[in-house]
């Protein structure tokens, strides 16, 4: 199996004047080609930082990332980051948001606007795409940001609680839609969670991450026996709360 | 325009007489300030040798219109204001965005900047005069010298209060310490720039018209201290 990511011994410490916190220690392991994998892990136990480590943003201490095979700096494949937050400028119009990365990344052809204006209009946030973000509501705005993200055509996206701002019907119904969109198109996918059954509807795997300083507690595989594998269809499964009871006892024991 | 429906009427109609009240109450004010002052000089409650009145204004005004002289003192000062003012927000922009690229430089200048900042610019006019000798350079550097470092120094502070998150998503797109600039700092620096804006003009004004106190032989500044001095 061709792994996109693959990461190996990871440590990293914020330091400030304060001290040093360390954030991660030891963390190692694999994303295969077109997998989905989540990961939960206590508040504040390092998770965002670990999605920053492999965006880029931030630089490991300890250890090595590599992306298709290629050390991260090297790498030219491109990443796809959804932050916790989804940061649309009010300055800008819904549609202008949503070429923001191809402005930037010196992408703006008629073909890219055009694949723009086909991911608004599938979201159906095509009526919208003049509107200022405060127009829109959260639903809406989170899938402002996922397009955003989408656009630049992304063979790994790295998404950090995309779905935790919104309303829990409207997290369900965008969590699992995100998720069948995700597979359709054969990405591959690290999820960062709280939401213990979206990482078990949505995920192939799931890692455990301990408290701060996160290192790996275990590793999941999640495997259901269902004819079509939807989420809606994992959540009404039988695994599913064996799987639940599972992760959540793991997360409640110390070691 | 008859297919909208009684609320959106209602809030158009509300919105407009809210524009119309806001209207009518900035001229009423004008109004009654000016009738007041002109009814109090009138029948003696101030001086009008001091205070002057509406009407003593508004006649000697018009003879300087006759005479073409106040064209030339009002040309003169807006030319100087104008000026000083373009050149306060370009050099202060600039300054700004060579500050937020690096921190070193803001934290070695950042002491400089509070002291010149707070440094009676006024009584340093005469300096500039020595230095730069009485020409319309000297009157708009005075200018300046009123408006540019508190400039720099609040567009510096509405630089670095931009959200964080806003541009961690321009590098997580790709971009570049520039883009963050152009696409998140920039823009929603605006209305900060904006209010600096209106802040700068009054106080290059004021700059220059100090400049004109003391080195000029035209415009408004020259034209108080004549008129002070022949108690016109
Ligand atoms: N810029 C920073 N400087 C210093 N410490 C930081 C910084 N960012 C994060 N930390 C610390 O590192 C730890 C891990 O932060 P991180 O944001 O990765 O956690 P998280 O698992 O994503 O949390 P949450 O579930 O709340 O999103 C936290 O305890 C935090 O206090
Ligand atoms: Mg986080």
């Amino acid at each position: 199996m061709e792994q996109v990511l693959e990461l190996k011994h990871i440590h990293y410490a914020y330091h400030t004047l304060e001290g040093e916190t360390p954030a991660l220690t030891d963390i190692s392991f694999a994303l295969n080609k077109g997998e989905f994998v989540s990961i939960v892990g206590p508040s504040g136990c390092g998770k965002s930082t670990l999605l920053s480590l492999i965006s880029g943003l931030l630089e490991p201490e300890k250890g090595l990332i590599k992306i298709n095979g290629k050390y991260l700096k090297e790498s030219t494949t491109n990443v796809g980051y959804m932050l916790q937050h989804d940061e649309l400028f009010e300055w800008r119009t819904i549609y202008s948001n949503v070429i923001l990365g191809l402005e930037v990344q010196h992408m703006l052809t008629a073909r890219t606007r055009q694949r723009a204006h086909d991911l608004l209009d599938l979201y159906g946030l095509r009526h919208f795409e003049t509107s200022r973000p405060s127009e829109l509501s959260g639903g809406m705005r989170q899938r402002a940001a996922l397009i955003r993200t989408l656009v630049l055509e992304p063979e790994l996206l790295l998404l950090d609680e995309p779905f935790s701002a919104l309303d829990y019907q409207t997290r369900l119904t965008v969590g699992d839609d995100i998720g069948q969109i995700i597979r359709k198109e054969g990405k591959s996918a690290l999820l960062v969670t709280h939401d213990l059954s979206e990482a078990i509807s949505l995920a192939d795997r799931v890692i455990i991450l301990s408290g701060r300083p996160a290192s790996i507690k275990q590793t999941i595989p999640l495997i259901f026996n269902l004819a079509e594998d939807t989420p809606l269809n994992r959540r009404n499964a039988p695994e599913f709360k064996t799987y639940f009871n599972l992760i959540w006892k793991e997360l409640n024991t110390d070691e | 325009m008859n297919n909208l429906s009684k609320g959106q009427q209602q809030y158009l109609l509300k919105h407009r007489k809210h524009k119309r009240i806001v209207r009518i109450s900035r001229i009423l004010i004008l109004l009654s300030f000016l009738f007041i002052w002109e009814f109090t000089a009138n029948v003696g409650i101030i001086d009008s040798f001091i205070f002057s009145s509406p009407s003593k204004i508004a006649l000697c005004f018009f003879g300087m219109l006759m005479d073409k002289s106040i064209f030339l003192h009002l040309g003169v000062t807006l030319y100087e204001t104008i000026l000083s003012f373009l050149l306060v927000i370009a050099i202060s922009i600039l300054v700004a965005v060579a500050l937020w690229f690096s921190q070193k430089l803001s934290e070695i200048l950042d002491p400089y900047l509070v002291v010149l900042n707070s440094l009676p610019k006024s009584a340093l006019a005469p300096l500039l005069i020595v230095w730069l000798g009485a020409t319309k350079t000297t009157i708009i550097v005075a200018g300046m010298s009123v408006a540019i470092f508190g400039s720099i120094l609040s567009l510096y502070t509405s630089f670095t209060t931009v959200d964080p998150g806003k541009i961690k998503l321009i590098y997580t797109l790709g971009g570049s310490k520039f883009h963050a600039l152009s696409k998140v700092v920039l823009p929603s620096s605006i209305p900060a720039i904006i209010s600096n804006m209106k802040v700068n003009i009054g106080l290059c004004l004021v700059g220059v018209i100090i400049g004109e106190f003391l080195a000029a032989r035209d415009g408004l500044g020259y034209l108080i201290i004549y008129s002070s001095q022949v108690f016109r």
